[in-house]
């Protein structure tokens, strides 16, 4: 910093970068850039979409972005729902993908009956959408009884459903593994004729709905308070049980879609193999989209983005020839970094040293000398 | 002059945007009770979170008796080497031990340990200072009084130079009080050096040999106590004079022709706090005070009211109209605000936006699918922190980076959005500077004369006397008196608290 | 307090406390304790007199309890430690996994031989414990999420080692993972009127040994006590002078350990290893050490309660497997509603300790 103009220039450059760096979604955005990036030195055709056409004919869209837009559904609609009750009961349902596999199974039960490999569909597909999203609703309300009514940690809680759930799944098919006539399939794939993968209008659908939500209830508000401070929330009238329980509902309802969206798209239900590690996904999407796994306040948007972020690594790694049992290292290894960089105390180290930099400009007020360790 | 066992010259310490502790010196002595007297934000616990380890200073000297060099303390257990115990306010010992165990555990790093022994140590120390305690009983199973005890045991046992008691005696009642002051006269007798730190007055100059006074992270002086009478201590404490504050008067006192109006009456209510049932009515435009120690109803009473504690019995009539509440959001509907004790604890919504805390409770009122729109929202900020003289960059900034003083304002502002007609104020003025205290008590005033019917509940019997129109005085959870007129004077109410002569009240 | 109607349960529930505190002073640890092993010998008793004819009339059938939990035993212990600091590690079934699968391949491929492939078990046990320690205690990250993150990884790595599922393929190995210890006295008479000592197997003994001296080590030990305290109140613990970081270190670091020593038990018992394996360890570990009175907020907890916890939720499993169909999700679904019966359990009990004290 050798002339005054300069110090006034870097100022304003560095705010600006910290305004930008700061905004709450730069997080996602960045590593979702950053692996863009990488997928685009890997394969330089990776942006590349193009109409191509199925088995059957008809035009469909082609091209890696497509894959991921389409395949990262159940991520982007799980992780709406987990963000709610991330910002409302301070932990995270570890439950999602048991439970995506219970509702699943109860998809595909209901279209196939007992038969293995049945000519026509038993049910109308929207009775097992419905009955899908009911069991994903059900397990929900399972978990937020014993989150709100009894008090357990919420991990805890869905340490139950997480390891019984995909038996529970198993049973509710009745051991068989069916698969479904091919016009169920659409709803996961292409409806013929329209080149447009169905998941990503499913997605768009479901996060305008979200964002309506959002709008036009306290939904957002009644979670944010609860997860800040539910005693005082309960003193302004609130029911803070209640809104824990209605967020673990609100993401069985997501869980259910989610389940109904992946028994379309693969067609035949195996409860044992089906979303292998999504919970892990789920929570690091939330993670990465800025949002803190303590609970609070909450984005939906950067989680929205971290969905995609993961869906993207995710197909990086396949793309690189990854085991697929063994994905989860790598995802294990980005959340321990995202917490620690989240870590309020390798936060406070580092705003310790930012402050230390600029201390002498910075003369703050305030009655609150004492830092409240909780 | 005495021995000095602690000397601290020139302590700084800050935090991000604010310093709290600049240049404190401090000393004590042997064999002395050293009172640390302050306002909340005046640095007491700073100081003593720095001379504990708790904190790291950033400059100045710690002194010890018997030690050349400066000492830096950096966590407790240095501090606890160095022959500096803390008793604090909440009991630091752990409730799923036992007496033994609390009394020796964190002092050595033997690999096993001989409890045996322990414990027939520790019943020779609990003898010898009249505790009454045995050393295999899980602590949680002793009262609050005889764990501080345990605590202060501890860290005689230690052999301590340097004692702190930080706010030991609010939650012991007046026979636990003398207990403790016994025991610590007997501890300076045998030349211990105590600090301690209260916010009582009397208890003040009932036990402390000198005064050290902290305002805004400096220090005011040190004083004997001879040399400083009451009146001096709290203007020096305030750092004002208290003209300002003795001017306020509640003129309007209970006018009952004028106040036919009967608001809230409260008939044998009782809740699952162990309240008594107790009856209660307030007409309009009135405000009635809850007199009495901590823990002697008085939130309690209050909290059966707004429906925020499980009631169990009686009814309320709100305008003579018979209502059920059962929680607070159908109290807030019968037009019942209530600001509830602990602000950090129970009011603010920490993260969440000045706009957001203010709105909530006549957010909630309006129902799930109703919510404000942001300009809506925004209107009603902007017009609250004008009238209330909120003092925030903008409605945008989190509460919790807001002076203690401004958050009770935008809580304030939160439960006069709802339009109430009966306003509780649990401890409004608690730990918020002196200026907005006054601007509380001013409002509350101001408020009663437009109609709204208040009841204030303070720790501070003066600011109550100033504030209200009629106490009702509360001792272990039972209404012991009503107190109005005349009668409203500090001393009637202490004998009232303390048992003395009752009037005409409903006990 | 309590409400009115809720008093006289609550007092009945204090007359029976009251009545063991006079007999011996008996800590909240202790009443725990009593409970669990009443339970674990009702149920035993009970599978007895009622499913005699399915086995558990057998005198082998008491010891295989024994030697199916071994491991579950070693493990759970860990989970104790860790739990009644107020702290969780649910990767021990992905790390069971990964000590399982390395082992094998390294006496298979790499010439291992039985003290190279438990050093190697004890190797990965502790790396677990001291990195999910470093984060959890001294970067005070959230437990859950840290072990999560550990158990995803322990199971990944195990994929990256080897893909299908492996068996033990190292003579001298086998030899010493098939020796049992005949117990003199004991035993069964089979369909022919043959007796049949009933047999034991080595890696009980470890188990039983650590949990004694895991007993010793929270009885006993300055160290052990400071669980105790962190987990009660780590702010009280800090003033009292405990080092509180070092302390959740350190119940990470052991029970990583444990988890090292229970997962090389657990291939000396089964001699195989995949991605797979041990699915719900964790649970069972966890679900243990709460039937045992550990309490998830922490601060409460005995180390013999757990090893009851296991042996309870063994025999309700055998009992299950015993009485139930042959639907392969029926082990699962118990494990789960059993835990799920505790954990309400322990939230009711404490909920309205918690009334009663205020």
């Amino acid at each position: 910093m050798a002339t005054h103009d300069n110090t006034i220039n870097h100022a304003r450059s560095a705010s600006i970068i910290r305004s930008i760096v700061k905004h709450n979604i730069f997080i996602p955005c960045a590593f979702l850039i950053l692996l863009l990036l990488i997928n685009i030195f890997i394969n330089p055709g990776f942006l590349k979409v193009s109409m191509g056409t199925d088995s059957n004919g008809h035009p469909v869209l082609i091209g890696n972005l497509i894959n991921i837009l389409s395949n990262a559904t159940e991520l982007v609609i799980l992780a709406i729902g987990m963000t709610l009750v991330t910002a409302s009961s301070k932990g995270q349902d570890i439950s999602v993908g048991a439970t995506l596999a219970i509702s699943g199974g109860v998809v595909m039960r209901v279209l196939c009956g007992n038969e293995t490999q049945p000519s026509s569909l038993h049910a109308p597909i929207i009775v097992a959408l419905l009955l899908g999203c009911l069991a994903g609703m059900a397990c929900g309300a399972f978990n937020g009884i014993l989150v709100s009514r009894f008090k357990i940690q919420p991990m805890i809680a869905t340490l139950i459903l997480f390891t019984a759930g995909r038996s529970i799944a198993s049973m509710a098919m009745g051991g068989l593994k069916p698969k479904a006539v091919s016009s169920f399939g659409y709803y996961g794939n292409f409806i013929p004729g329209f080149p447009i993968p169905t998941p990503i209008l499913i997605t768009v659908l479901v996060i305008i709905i979200t964002m309506l939500v959002l709008k036009f209830t306290n939904l957002g508000l009644y979670t944010r308070a609860v997860g800040v401070n539910a005693k005082a929330s309960s003193l302004n009238g609130l029911n803070p049980s209640l809104i824990k329980f209605l967020t673990f509902v609100v993401l069985g309802l997501c869980v259910g879609i989610a389940g109904f969206v992946q028994s379309s798209r693969v067609q035949t239900v195996n409860p044992f193999t089906i979303v292998p590690s999504i919970e892990m996904d789920v929570i690091l999407a939330v993670a990465l989209g800025g949002n803190s796994l303590g609970g609070g306040k909450f984005n939906m948007t950067g989680s929205i983005i971290g969905a995609y972020t993961i869906q993207t690594l995710t197909s990086m790694l396949m793309t690189l020839n990854v085991n697929t049992n063994a994905v989860p290292v790598f995802k294990a290894a980005i959340i321990v970094i995202l917490v620690v960089i989240q870590a309020p105390i390798v936060k406070a180290f580092f705003s310790a040293l930012m402050a230390d930099l600029k201390s002498k400009n910075n003369r703050g007020k305030g009655d609150d000398t004492y830092v409240v360790v909780e | 002059m005495q021995n000095a066992v602690l000397r601290m010259r020139g302590i700084y310490k800050s935090f991000p945007g604010v310093r709290a502790l600049q240049n404190v010196d401090f000393r004590l002595c042997e064999g002395e009770i050293h009172a640390l007297m302050g306002e909340n934000g005046a640095g007491k616990s700073t100081l003593i979170k720095v001379l504990t380890g708790v904190y790291v200073k950033e400059s100045g000297e710690i002194n010890l008796k018997g030690l050349d060099k400066p000492v830096t303390i950096k966590s407790p257990q240095e501090a606890q080497k160095l022959g500096i115990s803390t008793v604090y306010q909440e009991i630091t010992l752990c409730p799923n031990l036992t007496v033994a165990e609390n009394m020796f555990i964190g002092r050595t790093d033997e690999l096993i340990v001989n409890w045996k022994k322990r414990i027939e140590k520790t019943n020779v120390i609990l003898s010898s200072l009249g505790i009454p305690a045995k050393a295999t009983q899980q602590l949680s199973s002793c009262s609050i009084a005889v764990q501080q005890m345990v605590a202060i045991a501890r860290a005689v046992d230690m052999e301590c130079k340097v004692l702190i008691l930080d706010e030991p005696t609010s939650s012991l009642d007046d026979q636990e009080v003398s207990k403790l002051f016994s025991l610590m006269r007997d501890l300076r007798d045998r030349g211990v050096g105590i600090i301690f730190v209260t916010h009582f007055l009397d208890q003040v100059y009932e036990v402390c040999d000198k005064i050290t006074v902290l305002r805004n992270g400096e220090l005011v002086g040190e004083y004997l106590i001879r040399d400083l009478p009451r009146v001096e201590l709290v203007s020096k404490m305030l750092g004002k004079e208290l003209g300002d504050l003795s001017s306020l008067h509640n003129e309007t006192a209970c006018d009952i022709a004028r106040q036919q109006e009967i608001v809230i009456e409260a008939n044998e209510l009782s809740s699952d706090s162990g309240i008594k049932p107790f009856n209660f009515k307030t007409c309009k435009g009135e405000v009635t005070g809850f007199a009495g120690l901590l823990g002697s109803g008085r939130s309690e009473c209050v909290r059966a009211i707004f429906g925020a504690d499980h009631v169990t019995g009686g009814e309320i009539k709100i305008h003579g109209e018979s209502v059920r509440i059962t929680s607070p959001l159908k109290a807030m509907k019968k037009g019942i605000g209530y600001l509830s004790e602990d602000r950090k604890r129970d009011g603010i919504i920490g993260d969440l936006s000045v706009r957001e805390n203010m709105i909530l409770a006549l957010q909630v009122m309006r129902g799930f699918f109703k919510p404000f729109s942001k300009a809506q929202a925004q209107a009603f900020a902007d017009e609250y922190i004008k009238i209330l003289g909120i003092k925030t960059a903008s409605a945008d900034t989190p509460i919790s980076s807001l002076s203690g003083g401004n958050q009770q304002k935008v809580i304030l502002a939160r439960w006069l959005l709802t339009h109430p007609d009966y306003l509780i104020l649990d401890e409004p003025t608690r730990g918020i500077d002196i200026g907005t205290k006054v601007d509380i008590q001013k409002l509350v005033l101001k408020l009663a004369e437009e109609g709204m019917s208040i009841t204030f509940i303070s720790s501070e019997i003066e600011e109550m006397l100033r504030t209200c129109s009629r106490l009702i005085v509360m001792r272990d959870l039972n209404i012991v008196g009503e107190i109005k007129g005349e009668d409203m004077t500090q001393d009637r109410i202490m004998h009232t608290i303390a048992g003395g002569a009752t009037t005409h009240g409903d006990s | 307090m309590s409400s009115l109607n809720e008093a006289p349960q609550i007092g009945r529930f204090d007359g029976i406390k009251n009545k063991l505190m006079q007999r011996e002073k008996l800590t909240d640890t202790a009443f725990l304790l009593t409970i669990t092993i009443t339970l674990f010998f009702t149920i035993y008793a009970l599978a007895v007199i009622f499913l005699g004819d399915k086995g558990f009339g057998k005198v082998q059938m008491f010891f295989n309890l024994f030697n199916e939990n071994a491991a579950l035993i070693v493990i759970a212990c860990g989970l104790s430690i860790v739990m009644v600091t107020g702290s969780i590690d649910i990767s021990v079934g992905g790390s069971t996994a990964l000590i399982c699968t390395s082992c094998i391949v390294g006496l298979n491929k790499y010439g291992f031989n039985f003290l190279t492939s438990l050093l190697l078990a004890l190797a990965i046990g502790l790396a677990f414990g001291i990195l999910q320690g470093l984060l959890i205690a001294y970067l005070e990250i959230q437990p859950f999420i840290v072990t999560l993150a550990g158990m995803f990884l322990g199971r990944g790595l195990v994929a990256l080692i080897e893909v299908n599922q492996v068996q033990v393929a190292n003579p001298a190995f086998e030899k010493l993972s098939g020796a049992r210890i005949e117990i003199p006295f004991l035993g069964d008479y089979n369909k022919k009127g043959i007796f049949l000592q009933s047999k034991l197997e080595y890696g009980v003994i470890v188990a039983l040994i650590i949990v004694v001296l895991i007993f010793f080590l929270l009885r006993k030990t300055s160290l052990g006590r400071s669980f105790y305290a962190v987990g009660g109140n780590p702010q009280s613990a800090l003033m009292l002078g405990i080092n509180v970081k070092r302390t959740r270190f350190m119940a990470h670091v052991l029970c990583g350990l444990l988890a090292g020593i229970g997962g090389f038990l657990y291939l000396f018992h089964t001699r195989s290893g995949s991605v797979q394996q041990a699915t719900g360890l964790e649970m069972d570990a966890i679900s243990a050490s709460i039937i045992g009175g550990t309490l998830l907020t922490g601060g409460v907890g005995n180390i013999f309660g757990t090893l009851f916890g296991v042996l309870t939720g063994g025999t309700v499993l055998l009992i299950v497997t015993a009485i139930g169909s042959q639907d392969p999700w029926w082990p699962q679904i118990t494990r789960a509603a059993m835990l799920c019966f505790f954990i309400i359990l322990q939230s009711v009990i404490c909920s309205r300790k918690r009334n009663k004290s205020e």
